[in-house]
């Protein structure tokens, strides 16, 4: 990989963003490659919009996403997705989480959604908290899910592989297997 | 060893690696995890951690350790060093014994602070304590044992300045991994009055000690902490200092741009020599720093002998307010080599910002609606910090002042005093109350107004992530320890009205509220309930 690769990861406080950006930060690190990456917690985590930044490489130097760079953008939430994509480049991939968590009357699903359709970027909208409700009965992992999804479908350049050994070294025993059954059904098709 | 490491931790494994054994603090966003983790490591590796009840007894707590010998570490966010002044200052003159490391953690652009954008690298100026700025991770850990290095070799305290970009970063860090050993290190107080008791004319003597340190430090050759690199042959360089020195290194590489960089370790003292030797060739510098613009003042001071005819470009070209971003300092670096800069239009969107609020099913739900409903219209709202002050935001919009810690109560008495008792109810946390509420109590009481007190125990400092306070019962290294309760503090204190409760109880609280609210004298409403996010992990154990 020549050039530096650039995720912005956001939704709401809560969602698990911090664990999804240490399992990149982690598979990174197994591919050999410099990281560097920006979480906020606190006040700004306490159910408002969270921005979590990650760059990996060659040589990473700052830990932030300069505005319209970002390689990939992942949202949790459709909402999230819209607002950060005004951060979009032209080249920026979108990966959306089917997920709508209202919180102003003036803001509705189907409006966002066809917001978040008209940009002109490349739009992956994906049903990720679904399928891990029903086939995981557990909605927190589709952040794991989703690094599944966009490995597979060639959105983020880390191996299976890597993000397994990732999920081994970061994620707590006690829920290694519900990850890596997430990571898993991220690659089915 | 390398791995993974959060700045936090990086500090952390730094101060491991330097051999402390004394940990004190207060809890505060970014600098938080570093309590948290010793009290889970604590034990292991013969460590003493506390969360202090606040920064002043937190730092205190540690002055104590290190003239009993034992390296310490004081872990604060930018507003505790306020709190902490007022022994930081004292400290300078009498310097430490053993090492002793202050960790100062800033918000630029406030993502988790309410009070104010605070620049703490002020307090160097006002303590002459030396102060360090680490980039990331792996420099928190190397400034870290250098700081300590620094500490005993000049017997003083030294100021680990961060800010939320720096703390919260993660990358690979290189560390020594420290054989944990159970055994506490125990230390022993020689007396020394000379040296730990400021009283004149010894305090001037002691001044005059500090200030030659200071010198020595200043002209000593700190390679490791503050380097040059890039092409120096040419005509304009760059001056900077903590995270802004990673954004600047990304946007010349980008610009394909081989500036010299001097990057700052030392804030203060400045190493004032390097900076002329750097500024003496240049046409141009320009000063990257976030917030006030301190190096910049300090450079155009030493470019008047060193170099006058020196372009000083800094926050002509960079805001003073907001953290910077490689966004930012790409337009002030164009600027400064007449660089064409094409700005990237950020879209614009017609989005309600999705604010802070309160967690699913937390106490704070059942008190602001009832509040609302029972209280006379004008009376008036004073907020405190922690979680309570989401209060402030919608649905709620509650406060009508909302300053620091303590300060609901300490405000609402002089508004009643020069009122002449217009009703007004300030609203604190149980740990805000531990923290600086109870002189904010004695005062009001000793001094005669009539505020309607409300705290709102959740049997916890939840705000900053679940840390132990005096109310819990329990302390940072999960000992037992006895539960301070709110209101027999409150009635030693003097007051007569008080009522405990569980806001569930919404009559209750509503007949509280009323009763209390005819009361020409101070009141006090207890609404405990644990907080919702501590319930639900609890329940799990």
């Amino acid at each position: 990989m020549e050039k530096t690769f650039n995720i912005i990861l956001t939704g709401v406080g809560g969602q698990g963003i911090i664990t999804m950006l240490s399992l990149i930060d982690e598979a990174a690190v197994v591919e050999g490659y410099d990281v560097k990456s920006s979480e906020l917690h606190g006040l700004s985590q306490r159910g408002g919009s969270v921005e979590a930044h990650v760059r990996f490489g060659k040589k990473v130097y700052s830990p932030m996403v300069a505005n319209g760079q970002a390689d990939l953008i992942f949202a949790m939430e459709i909402t999230e997705g819209l607002r950060e994509s005004v951060k979009a480049g032209k080249n920026t991939v979108i990966l959306v989480n089917d997920y709508f968590l209202a919180f102003n009357e003036k803001v509705l699903k189907e409006e966002a959604l066809k917001n978040l359709k008209t940009l002109k970027n490349q739009l992956y909208l994906v049903p990720a908290s679904q399928v891990c409700k029903d086939k995981l009965q557990n909605e927190i992992v589709c952040t794991t899910y989703l690094l599944g999804y966009a490995s597979n479908k060639g959105l983020l350049p880390l191996k299976k592989a890597s993000l397994l050994q990732a999920i081994k070294n970061i994620v707590p025993e006690k829920y290694q297997e519900l990850n890596i059954n997430a990571l898993n059904l991220g690659y089915v098709d | 060893m390398k791995k993974v490491l959060l700045g936090n931790e990086a500090i952390i494994k730094g101060a491991l690696a330097s051999g402390v054994s004394f940990v004190s603090g207060y809890p505060g966003c970014p600098s938080a995890e570093i309590g948290d983790e010793f009290g889970r490591i604590a034990k292991k590796y013969g460590v003493y951690a506390e969360w202090s009840t606040n920064e002043k007894t937190g730092l205190e707590a540690s002055i104590g350790a290190s003239f009993s010998g034992l390296r310490s570490l004081v872990n604060m966010k930018s507003f505790g060093i306020n709190v902490a002044s007022d022994s930081l200052l004292p400290l300078a003159y009498t310097g430490v014994k053993a090492g002793m490391v202050i960790v100062v953690a800033d918000d630029p652009s406030c993502w988790s602070s309410a009070q104010s954008e605070q620049n703490s690298r002020a307090y160097a100026y006002l303590s002459h304590i030396p102060m360090l700025e680490p980039s990331d991770p792996q420099e928190c850990y190397d400034f870290t044992k250098l700081a300590y290095e620094i500490s005993e070799k000049y017997n003083l305290p030294i100021i680990l300045h961060t800010t939320t970009r720096v703390n919260h970063q993660k990358m690979p860090v290189v560390f020594e991994e420290v054989n944990p050993t159970a055994e506490f290190k125990k230390g022993n107080f020689i007396k020394n009055p000379h040296q730990f008791s400021t009283m004149p004319p010894r305090t001037m003597e002691m001044k005059k000690e500090l200030l030659e340190k200071i010198d020595k430090i200043k002209s000593a050759s700190w390679t490791d902490l503050n380097k040059i690199s890039g092409n120096k042959k040419e005509k304009i360089g760059i001056i900077t200092s903590g995270v802004s020195y990673l954004h600047a290194k990304e946007v010349l590489d980008a610009l394909k741009l081989n500036l010299p960089i001097l990057k700052l370790g030392f804030f203060y003292p400045l190493p004032e020599k390097q900076i002329k030797n750097f500024i003496k060739g240049l046409k141009k510098v320009l000063v990257i720093e976030e917030l006030e613009g301190f190096l910049e003042k300090e450079i155009t001071a030493l470019a008047k002998n060193a170099n006058p005819k020196l372009e000083i470009f800094g926050k002509n070209v960079l805001p003073i307010s907001g953290e910077l971003n490689s966004d930012k300092i790409n337009k002030a670096v164009a600027k400064v080599t007449d660089k064409k800069f094409v700005d990237f239009k950020l879209k614009q969107i017609n989005l309600p910002r999705r604010t802070a609020r309160l967690c699913e099913g937390c106490p704070y739900w059942q008190v602001f609606p009832v509040l609302k409903r029972i209280v006379p219209e004008g009376t008036i709202f004073g907020g405190d910090i922690g979680c309570n002050m989401i209060g402030a935001l919608p649905p709620h919009s509650m406060y009508d002042y909302l300053f620091d810690m303590g300060a609901s109560l300490g405000i609402s008495h002089g508004i009643s005093k020069a009122t002449g008792g217009q009703k007004i109810i300030p609203i604190m946390g149980d740990a805000t109350f531990f923290h600086s509420g109870i002189p904010a109590l004695v005062n009001a009481v000793y001094n005669k107004s009539s505020p309607l007190f409300i705290i709102l125990d959740n049997r916890i400092t939840a705000m900053t992530g679940h840390q132990t306070n005096p109310g819990v019962g329990k302390t940072l290294m999960n000992n037992e320890s006895p539960e301070l309760r709110v209101e027999e503090i409150a009635r030693a204190c003097g007051v007569k009205n008080i009522r405990v409760l569980d806001q569930i109880n919404v009559r209750e609280f509503e007949d509280a509220l009323k009763e209390f609210l005819t009361k020409d004298e101070i009141s006090l409403i207890v609404c405990k309930r644990v907080c919702a996010l501590l319930a639900r992990r609890q329940a799990k154990k």
